[in-house]
Order: structure tokens, then sequence, then C-alpha cells
């Protein structure tokens, strides 16, 4: 049976690990390279890094970091940020990357998940799509998620597009997988945002990995349940020991949900 | 740097006395985007391998890897321009195809319309979406009915990585049966040839044991 997946996010900045809540404050969590290798170990089922900082000066640091991971990782990994190009997509995918990560390149010009998915397949182009909440009371809307406003820039700056039908648009476009990231919930440690992830899936016939705000090993029993999330991803948590990976698999099976069982 | 607890097992690099010349195995190169990924794999497991589309240098190779990410009527394109369609079911060393690979060796491929190298008998089918159930498949999935020297120390019910939206049936062939959407065949093997739908090469410790097995034929 395909199973849901567990996948630890590792925010990168300058070759390291960080992450902070809402993305300010960020703390070094070590060492990229022998984190993603104790989480492959431990049963991850895949690994995303984001580079935050992305600048073409740090591009190169980036690639030899990507080839570092690729040889010591046997599951699946995503690199994400500062992406724009084919070119950029090419180079990363020739360091090992498995996927690569679009976000606002992909808002800026949506006609890039085209180009990219007629180049490398949709299986290696996952759209990561930041949203948050916007109440507009002069606007009557129908659906709830339709007032989830896609962002970009880290989640600071607000666009036109609507999370809903923005996450039609980029599986209609050729993108093989969605990285939705509620901003509201992220940090919060508080759960994910559990309707906007069930709207999601429901509306796009390809994976919703759910992202920000698991705090507690039940906030990941709701994602794949009532959220319908088919991945969890989570930074801070996995990296100070929060939760452990295996207890929480093993606490996801216990509960039903189907989990690849390493050990 | 992950050690497995079967690392050792590599049949490569350590030439014994009269066993001058290491065993060579050779990835094919065409189009196929993860031959990285396939080369960092056989890194990690101590193998040594060639990356060549040289018709004389892959028939003197002791085993032959056929990868595969991508669109199959493009992917068999490249390979009739340089006449490996031609080549590869002639070959008479073992060889591994992977996914798209996997499907190129079959007879057909519904994706556009494509005839393939048919050395499997065996037709490849798209997913319908049904049942909500996304496609591609993507994700982990659990294999079973394993059958053959490359499932060997595998469990029963063993979780690999796949994502594709095309399958061959369950067939003869079939040393290796995962369920979605249909019963389809996860792994097939027909004299030398062996064939795998999931990325053997980002499969964790499983898919590392079937590339070991893979390399460890006689």
């Amino acid at each position: 049976m395909l199973t849901k997946r567990i996948i630890p996010c590792l925010d990168i900045k300058d070759g390291r690990t960080v992450k902070g809540t809402n993305f300010v404050n960020l703390r070094d969590a070590g060492d990229p390279v022998e984190l993603g290798a104790i989480y492959a170990q431990q049963g991850a089922d895949e690994l995303v890094f984001l580079d935050i900082t992305a600048t073409v000066d740090e591009r190169k640091t980036l690639i030899e970091l990507v080839r570092k991971v690729a040889h010591a990782v046997n599951i699946p990994f995503t690199v994400g940020g500062g992406i724009s190009s084919v070119a950029d997509v090419s180079a990363l995918l020739n360091a090992g990357a498995d996927k690569v990560s679009i976000n606002s390149s992909a808002v800026r010009n949506p006609g890039l998940i085209d180009q990219l998915a007629l180049e490398f397949g949709s299986q290696c182009i996952v759209v990561a799509i930041d949203t948050r909440w916007v109440s507009r009371d002069n606007i009557s809307l129908n659906e709830m998620s339709s007032q989830h406003v896609v962002h970009t820039h880290g989640g600071r700056k607000p666009t036109e597009l609507r999370t809903l039908e923005w996450a039609k648009e980029v599986e209609n476009r050729g993108a093989g997988e969605i990285l939705l990231t509620s901003m509201d919930t992220d940090g919060t440690k508080a759960g994910f945002a559990l309707e906007l992830t069930s709207a999601v899936s429901g509306a796009a016939n390809i994976p919703v990995i759910a992202s920000g705000g698991a705090g507690s090993m039940d906030d990941f029993v709701d994602v794949f349940t009532t959220g319908k999330a088919d991945a969890g991803l989570a930074a801070s948590i996995f990296h100070f020991k929060e939760i452990d990976i295996p207890d929480l698999k093993h606490y996801l099976a216990s509960k039903g949900i189907s989990m690849r069982l390493t050990d | 740097m992950v050690v497995a607890p079967y690392l050792c097992t590599s049949p490569v690099l350590i030439p014994e006395p009269g066993f001058l010349i290491p065993m060579q195995t050779v990835i094919i190169k065409y189009n196929a985007g993860n031959v990285q990924s396939v080369m960092y794999a056989l890194d990690r497991i101590g193998a040594s391998y060639r990356l060549t589309d040289d018709e004389a240098e892959i028939r003197a190779a002791d085993k032959v890897i056929f990868p595969g990410v991508g669109e199959a009527s493009t992917a068999m394109a490249y390979l009739r321009e340089r006449g490996l369609d031609k080549l590869i079911p002639t070959l008479k060393q073992p060889v591994l195809g992977t996914c798209v690979g996997m499907q190129l060796m079959c007879r057909y491929s519904e994706e556009n319309d494509t005839t393939c190298m048919g050395i499997f008998d065996i037709d490849v089918r798209r997913f319908p979406q049904t049942n909500g159930l996304k496609v591609p498949h993507t994700g982990w999935n659990s294999i079973n009915q394993l059958r053959g020297p490359l499932t060997e120390g595998l469990p029963d019910n063993a979780y690999v990585y796949f994502v594709h939206s095309y399958a061959a049936d369950v067939c003869p062939y079939t040393t290796a049966v995962c369920d979605y959407v249909r019963p389809f065949s996860a792994m097939l093997q027909k004299d030398n040839f062996y064939a795998a739908q999931f990325h053997a090469e980002i499969s964790g410790n499983v898919g590392q044991r079937v590339l070991e097995n893979f390399l460890k034929l006689p």
C-alpha cells in the first residue's frame, strides 16, 4: 500500500541548517549533510533542502552541498530556493538532486512550470505554495480557501493568486507535487492548516506535501486523515528532537496510517 | 555517510591474485534524468562503473545498467538514433533496466503510442484516474510475491520508492508485484534481463540491496 510520507525540511543558509519562527530569528541546527544522513537512517521518507538566502554567489556552495548530500543519502531529496531557470534546475539535478522546488519564480512566470516539466519531467518539479489567510470584507467568496492568498519571498509578499486556483493551475502546467505551507500556522506548533490542506488535496490530482504548524504526533495524524495530505513536512521539531522520527512513524502506524517502517 | 550493515558484500575493487581486471559495470548514457543518482548509489556501495553509449564498451561490460526518467517516445527516439535499441536486446551479460528503462524493455508503451524494444513481451499502460488515487503513483509502496536473485534477502512487503504514471501488467516474467489502482509488475526478469519499475537508487537500504544483488550476479 502506498504510504504517507514524513519529510524533514532543512532550511539552509551559507551551507548550514537553520530554522526560525515565522521565518525570522534563525537558529543554527547543524550540518545539513550529517543531519540528512541521520534522518535517512532514522526512516525519513524524503528530505527537503530549502536555500533561504539563495543569491548568485551562494549558488556554488549550494551545488557543492547538493553533491555531498546525494552521496550520503539513499532516499529522494528535493532542493528549493532561488531557482528561476532551466539552467538552475539542470545544475541541481546534475549535482544529484532528485527534485527541485520552485516558488516565487513560478508565480512571476507560470510558463516556467511547463518549461521545466517538458525538459525534465513532472516527477522532479515540485511547486511550493506559501499561503496566508487574508480577510477581504469587500469580497464575497464561496469557498473558505479562496481567501487563502498565495505569498512569495518567504511569505512576505502577497500576490493576486488564490491558493486553490493556483494549485489547480500548477498541476495543469505539469507540476508533479505541491508543497503547501500555511504561513498562518508555520512556526506556531499548533497544528497544520487542516481545512486548507484538505481543500488543496481534494482539488489537485497530484500529491500534496503539507507544511507549517506541526507540534505533536497527533498533528500528523490529523494532517493525514482530516487534511488528506500525502506527506507531512516539518523542521524544528525534528531538528531539536522534540519528535523522534521512528517514534512518530510507529505512532502513525498504530493509528492505522500507512507507513514505511524501517526497523 | 550512512553505512548499511551489508556494505561489505561488493564484488568489486579488491582484485585477488590472478584477477587483475576488476569487474566493469556500465551505465548506458542517454537522455535519462536520474543517471547521477544511479552513479551516487553505486558509489555508496563501492562499485566501480563507467557511463558510456559506446557499443563496444557496453558489449564488453560485465554488467549493464539502463536507467530512465522521462518520456518514453523521446527516450526511444534517442536510443534508435544511436542504434542502442538494436544493441540492448542482444546483450548477453546481466542487464538491469530501471523505471522508464524497464518500460522501454517492454513491447509497447501507451505513453505517446511508443513501440519499445520488446525484450519483455508485455505492454505498458497508463494508470486510470479512479478511486481518488493520484497519478503519478508517487512515494513508497510495498512489493510482494518476490522471486529471483535480485530480491534475495528482501522481506515480503519491502518498501521502495516509485514515481510513474505508466506500468507493466503482471505477467509470467513478473518477479515482484506492487498494487496501485491495479496490481502491476514492480520487477521483471527474463534470462539475463532484469528490470525494476521503482527507483532502486533512492529506495533506502532495500533499493541498495537490489543493486548489490544485481552486481553480485555471476
